[in-house]
């Protein structure tokens, strides 16, 4: 165990050494605006990272001195604690503001709230916003590196990356990989990071959703549509399920939730379209019983649902690292 | 007022269907006095001082049918001072403003200010619209008569739709019996419900709500059908949508109505909001390439009667928040010819088209003498260099509101003089 970490703290180390490897962007607002070379970069940093967090020190300094400031406009337990940890493995003084009793409660723009942290010289902002497009109204505004944990509907960079780093560490490649993406697409800014990145690294991507959940020319992102779950299981050797996001839905979208459950939940048996060794992934969290089947959910063969959490430490501190350089 | 002889100049008034080299000359009292080919240096008296224009274009003064302005109760967006500054800036020398004020024209006794404040204080012609309902609640309609004998123009609730059809249809029968006429805004509530962009690629990529283009259709529809029966007045305020088009070819020659659209719709689409861009948060939305493309066949197929600049000043506070939260609106007004002549110069649109749906079109649908070079009208009218190339710049746009939706944007011809009633009131 310690020759693991020694050998962990080594690499990080020499990593960070090698100045070149450096990322196109300054901010990271979506998975739409990084180069394949950036995303590799990414995932290969986190790899790192993954054996550092499996050791008994799982501290170290290379972001000390670095201030990190968690700004969640929106509820998140495992985004916002991921994020917390991540800096705090890396050694930066983390902050994650409270919105309830902010100034915002009290009517400040975002705006003004960016410019007001903006004067306490953060080296980076971790931002999640109900509105699309917050974040990248925030990084015009400050002089720090600005990493969205999720903005509105539009993109969830760090959760694509932290799937994709789930799939390669199972599958060990993503390329040429059938992939299917479940449920409430419109609502979901993971959907649409997910097929950003995954068509990016060589995965045939499949949309299944019910009309009401699809979002209009999404075929125009370069995926296959189907609204009958069994079909776009087909030959799937990933099965991506999503929250029915319900907080977001003010009219009907859907008759009932077992209905819902009958046509698009994750059954065994619609599990059977599938390959056989297909795996499970879910964002969570999870409905159970709406969206999946619980027995599914829990199935350590087949779920990677807890793998994806563990990793996604691994994917934060890769990206704190690599965007606070 | 002496007399003033203007020569060499292109003119273009479409109602007089003039589209010639000529002279226009202006009588002691502002009016027009003659106007066209005829008059030129020779049947001038040779005493007399006149302007050669040098073949620059001379248009009546435009007539723009959908203005914001903030008075009253939101002058920090712009008041009458500046939307006078601004239109006359572009050649606008007549406005029909909107009735989303606060509070909003939906009574007798604010009329009478507004017409005192819009005679104190602009100089262009306003011509105010009241609420086709009282506070624009889409539930009591206002008292059309008694507002249209008080100089009221129109009636419309500006930003808001009509939503129910019932009221809708009692709204075209009270407005038949007055002769009013009704402008509608196009929009379906549910469908259009928390959408800020057009439905399609652009919002999915977004993460934006959309605005599917059957919000328009349906209410046009629906009120092209209550037409039939209750035949008003009417005019829908602007449309967007290819969508749109093929409705209204289908029932042209069934009903009698009139369409306007607007110049962002003709001259942008979606695409252009790229990184959340708010200043092009419009309703209706940008749309397609194709619905934009699909506009202006409609404009050469006379599917579309009048061009407007949807001018609605908003301060940048209202638009330094997130896409979602962001006010919806361009300011537009002295940006409307200049954007229009973009139609021409790319080989869109005939000129003359153009300025038929700015100055003649639209003073018919209001029934006023305006948009026009008649002889014995109001000398209204403005001098404009078609080529001159200039930049549009936001610190540089004279409208107290600086949100224009074409920032950098690289136009091609210039208002250079604005005359109203013979009188320059803006040179460049």
């Amino acid at each position: 165990m310690h020759s693991q970490f020694n050998r962990s703290i080594e690499f990080v180390l020499m990593a960070s050494l090698k100045k070149a490897i450096k990322i196109s962007q300054k901010h990271l607002l979506g998975i739409q605006d990084l180069s394949i070379s950036d995303i590799n970069t990414i995932l290969n940093e986190a790899k790192n990272f993954i054996s550092l967090n499996k050791s008994k020190n799982k501290k170290i300094d290379i972001l000390r001195g670095k201030t990190q400031i968690n700004l969640f406009f929106e509820p998140s337990t495992r985004t916002q604690s991921s994020f917390e940890l991540a800096g705090k493995r890396l050694g930066a003084d983390v902050m994650s503001m409270n919105i309830t009793n902010s100034a915002i409660k009290k009517g400040e723009t975002l705006i003004d709230t960016a410019m007001t942290l903006n004067a306490m010289h953060p080296d980076i902002i971790v931002i999640r916003h109900q509105d699309s497009g917050a974040c990248n109204l925030l990084s015009q505004k400050v002089n720090c590196a600005v990493l969205n944990a999720g903005d509105g509907r539009r993109e969830h960079p760090t959760q694509a990356l932290l799937d994709a780093l789930t799939i390669i560490d199972r599958k060990n490649t993503i390329q040429g990989l059938r992939i299917a993406i479940c449920g409430d697409i419109l609502h979901s800014r993971v959907a649409r990071s997910n097929i950003y990145l995954l068509n990016m690294l060589g995965a045939e991507v499949n949309i299944v959703a019910p009309s009401n959940l699809m979002p209009k020319d999404i075929e125009k992102l370069g995926v296959n549509k189907f609204t009958n779950m069994k079909k776009g299981l087909k030959d799937c050797d990933i099965v991506m399920m999503l929250r029915l996001q319900n907080e977001r839905m003010s009219t009907s979208f859907l008759s009932s939730n077992r209905e819902y459950y009958e046509y698009y939940g994750l059954t065994p048996d619609k599990l059977n379209h599938a390959k056989e060794d297909a795996l499970i992934m879910h964002p969570g969290p999870m409905n159970r019983g709406i969206e999946i089947d619980t027995k599914l959910a829990d199935d350590i063969n087949k779920s990677v649902i807890k793998e994806q959490v563990e990793l996604g430490v691994a994917v934060r501190m890769a990206c704190l690292k690599l965007f606070c350089e | 007022m002496k007399k003033q002889y203007f020569l060499n100049a292109h003119i273009i008034d479409p109602k007089n269907l003039i589209d010639e080299i000529g002279g226009l000359i202006i009588d002691e009292n502002g009016k027009i006095e003659a106007v066209g080919k005829k008059v030129n240096k020779n049947n001038i008296p040779s005493r007399e001082k006149y302007i050669d224009l040098k073949s620059k274009y001379l248009f009546p003064g435009i007539v723009d049918m959908r203005v914001f302005v903030g008075e009253p109760g939101y002058e920090y967006k712009e008041n009458f001072r500046t939307l006078s500054n601004a239109a006359l800036s572009g050649g606008v020398t007549s406005a029909v403003t909107m009735p989303n004020t606060s509070p909003v024209i939906d009574n007798v006794s604010i009329v009478d200010f507004l017409k005192r404040r819009g005679r104190d204080k602009s100089k262009i012609n306003i011509y105010p619209t009241a609420s086709l309902t009282k506070n624009l609640e889409g539930k009591n309609m206002t008292e059309f008569g008694l507002l249209q004998n008080k100089g009221i123009i129109g009636f419309t609730d500006g930003i808001k739709t009509i939503q129910n059809t019932r009221l809708m249809s009692r709204i075209m029968r009270s407005a038949f019996d007055v002769g009013s006429l009704v402008m509608q805004h196009a929009e379906d509530y549910e469908l259009a419900e928390n959408g800020t962009v057009n439905d399609g690629i652009i919002s999915t990529k977004l993460g934006l709500q959309g605005i599917t283009d059957l919000a328009e259709k349906i209410i046009i529809d629906r009120d092209l059908s209550l037409l039939e029966d209750f035949n008003c007045r009417y005019h829908i305020s602007q449309i967007s949508s290819a969508k749109s088009i093929e409705l209204i070819n289908k029932r042209k020659n069934e009903v009698d109505f009139t369409t306007g659209v607007s110049i962002n719709n003709l001259s942008l689409n979606e695409n252009d909001i790229g990184d959340f861009r708010t200043f092009l948060k419009l309703s209706p939305p940008l749309r397609t390439e194709n619905d934009r493309v699909e506009l202006i066949k409609g404009i050469n197929k006379n599917l579309i009667d009048v061009i407007v600049s949807d001018h609605k000043p908003e301060d940048e506070e209202s638009k330094r928040l997130t896409f979602t939260q962001a006010a919806t609106g361009a300011s537009g007004i002295e940006t409307l010819l200049p954007l229009s002549l973009e139609l021409f110069h790319n080989g869109s649109v005939k000129l003359s088209k153009i300025i038929e749906l700015l100055t003649s079109n639209p003073a018919k649908i209001l029934k006023i003498n305006k948009g026009n070079l008649s002889i014995g009208n109001d000398a209204d009218f403005c001098i404009v260099d078609i080529y001159k190339p200039w930049i549009v710049k936001k610190e540089k746009l004279i409208s107290k509101s600086k949100n224009t939706s074409i920032e950098n944007k690289k136009l091609q011809g210039k208002v250079l003089n604005t005359f109203i009633k013979g009188v320059e009131l803006f040179k460049i």
